[in-house]
C-alpha cells in the first residue's frame, strides 16, 4: 500500500477532510475504480490536484429544490455551497452530471429555481438524468420540457468526452409495484446497440438516478433489470457506474465495474434498513454539512492497482 | 366499506388539517360533509360543514400516512369519487398500475380525487415509493 504516493497522500487528506468536517469528496478514476480525495484541498492545493490527474467531471445529486422540512429548511443554500465547492476547484472540470431529483415535487417553479442555481456552476456542460421526484407531475412533462432535448425525450442518451464514453440511463419511469426501478426493454436494446463495436479499452461512465445494483430491496434501492445492462458492460476494462437516490455513499467493485452512489446536496437518508423506511433524516444542524456533498471524477494517467482496495470513504 | 369508527377517525384527521386550495378544497369539503353526515347519524360527533356539491354523491376517502395507504383495500360503488390525502412530510403520488389515473406529487396535506365510472379492480402505487401499493374495487 506504500508504492503509490498520490493515493496514500490523497487518503490522508480525505481522512483529514473528514476530521475537519468538509462536505466535498474528490474521486480519482484509476483502472476503473474510484479513489476518494478531498475536494476542499483540491480547491486550494493546485499541485496535488494536478498530480492526481485531469479533472473530468463533477457529480452532484438529489438537490431536491422545493424541500423545506426539518431535515434541511435551506436546500437552495446547501446547493449554493455545493456549487461554490465546484467553482473553487483549481482545475475546473468540463462537465457536471446531475444524477436526479433536481426538484422535490416536479413543480415548474422548483425547476426554475434549480436552473437558476445550477447556472452559477462554472462548467461548460450540464448533463442530467431524472429522479422519481422529477417525473412526479401527472403528465411527466416538466422535466422533459427542460432537459429532454439530449435524449429526444426518451431519457437515455450517450456522448463522448476526452476519450471517455458517457451513458445516461433512466430507471424511474417503468416502476413496478412493490418493486425496484427498471430500465425497460427498449432502453436495454438501445444500450446494447450503443456499446456494440466499441473498443473494450474505452473507459465507460454510466449514470442513472436509482442504484444500478440492489443495495436494499425492501426500500426499492435497486434496478430490477440492471443485470441485463451490466452484461453488456462487463467486457470493458473501466466502467464507472454513478447513481444518486439514497443520499449517501455506498460503493461496490465487481470485476472492472465500480458502482458508486453520491451524497445529496439537500439532506441525508438513513442507512439501509435503519428504521421504518427511507426518507429525510434529521441530524443535528452542525452535523448536516458533513453528510451532504458531491463527487468528482478525475482520469488517472497511469494504472494503479492499489486503488482497487481503497475505495470507501464513508 | 368503511366502518363508522374508521370514518370518524379519518374525519378527525381531515378536520385538524389546514384547508387545501381550489378544487381540491371543494372536493374535500364534500368529503368532509359526507363524513359528517355519517358521524351525525351515529350520534357521536357533530360537525359544521359546507353543503355537499351534489346530493347523494358517493364518496370514498383514503389517507396516506407513514408511507401507507389507509385503507389498503377499499370497495366502492360505480360512480364513487375517491379522495386521497397525504399526511406525510414526504410527497407521494397516486398512480394506477394500468395508468387509468395518476396524480401529481402530493405534498403534505395535498389531496387528489378520482371518480370511478367503471367497475373493476384498480391496483395503484406511489410512483415515488413503489413499495406503497393498494387496491380499489369498484362494483
Amino acid at each position: 500500500m506504500s508504492n503509490d504516493d498520490p493515493i496514500v497522500t490523497s487518503r490522508r487528506r480525505a481522512l483529514r477532510c473528514l476530521a475537519f468536517g468538509g462536505a466535498g469528496t474528490l474521486f480519482t478514476l484509476a483502472g476503473g475504480v474510484l479513489t476518494p480525495m478531498d475536494l476542499v484541498l483540491a480547491g486550494t492545493d493546485r499541485k496535488s490536484a494536478a498530480a492526481a490527474g485531469v479533472p473530468l467531471f463533477v457529480q452532484i445529486s438529489d438537490t431536491h429544490i422545493g424541500f423545506n422540512k426539518e431535515a434541511n429548511p435551506d436546500v437552495p443554500g446547501t446547493l449554493r455551497q455545493t456549487i461554490e465547492l465546484v467553482n473553487a476547484m483549481s482545475v475546473s472540470p468540463a462537465l457536471i452530471l446531475h444524477t436526479g431529483d433536481i426538484t422535490h415535487l416536479s413543480r415548474p417553479e422548483e425547476f426554475d429555481t434549480a436552473a437558476q442555481l445550477l447556472s452559477q456552476l462554472r462548467v461548460t456542460e450540464l448533463h442530467t438524468t431524472p429522479g422519481e421526484h422529477d417525473v412526479a407531475d401527472a403528465t411527466v412533462t416538466e422535466y422533459f420540457n427542460r432537459y429532454g432535448q439530449a435524449s429526444d425525450r426518451r431519457g437515455y442518451y450517450s456522448f463522448d468526452h476526452q476519450g471517455v464514453h458517457f451513458i445516461s440511463l433512466i430507471n424511474v419511469l417503468n416502476f413496478k409495484a412493490n418493486g425496484l426501478g427498471a430500465l425497460g426493454q427498449p432502453q436495454l436494446e438501445w444500450l446494447e446497440a450503443d456499446l456494440k463495436g466499441r473498443s473494450a479499452s474505452t473507459p465507460i461512465v454510466v449514470f442513472a438516478h436509482m442504484p444500478l445494483w440492489t443495495i436494499y430491496e425492501p426500500w426499492g434501492w435497486g434496478t430490477a433489470d440492471a443485470d441485463q445492462a451490466m452484461s453488456y458492460l462487463r467486457r470493458f476494462g473501466s466502467v464507472t457506474v454513478l447513481n444518486g437516490h439514497i443520499h449517501q455513499i455506498v460503493q461496490k467493485v465487481e470485476g472492472h465495474i465500480t458502482f458508486h452512489t453520491a451524497r445529496s446536496s439537500a439532506y441525508p437518508q438513513p442507512t439501509a434498513g435503519d428504521g421504518p423506511g427511507p426518507g429525510p433524516l434529521t441530524v443535528p444542524r452542525d452535523q448536516l454539512p458533513k453528510m451532504l456533498g458531491l463527487s468528482s471524477v478525475t482520469v488517472q494517467r497511469y494504472p494503479n492497482s492499489l486503488a482497487v482496495t481503497d475505495t470507501t470513504l464513508a | 366499506m368503511l366502518t363508522i369508527e374508521a370514518t370518524i377517525d379519518r374525519m378527525r384527521n381531515f378536520n385538524i388539517s389546514p384547508a387545501v386550495p381550489g378544487a381540491r378544497r371543494r372536493a374535500f369539503a364534500a368529503a368532509l360533509c359526507a363524513c359528517g353526515l355519517l358521524a351525525l347519524a351515529s350520534g357521536s360527533v357533530s360537525l359544521a360543514a359546507e353543503p355537499a356539491a351534489a346530493p347523494n354523491a358517493a364518496l370514498g376517502s383514503i389517507a396516506i400516512r407513514n408511507f401507507m395507504f389507509e385503507p389498503m383495500s377499499l370497495a366502492v360503488a360505480v360512480g364513487t369519487t375517491v379522495t386521497w390525502k397525504n399526511f406525510d412530510g414526504e410527497p407521494h403520488t397516486i398512480h394506477s398500475i394500468d395508468d387509468t389515473f395518476r396524480s401529481g406529487a402530493l405534498d403534505q396535506n395535498d389531496s387528489f380525487s378520482f371518480k370511478f365510472d367503471k367497475p373493476g379492480t384498480y391496483r395503484y402505487a406511489c410512483s415515488i415509493h413503489p413499495q406503497m401499493v393498494a387496491t380499489i374495487v369498484v362494483k
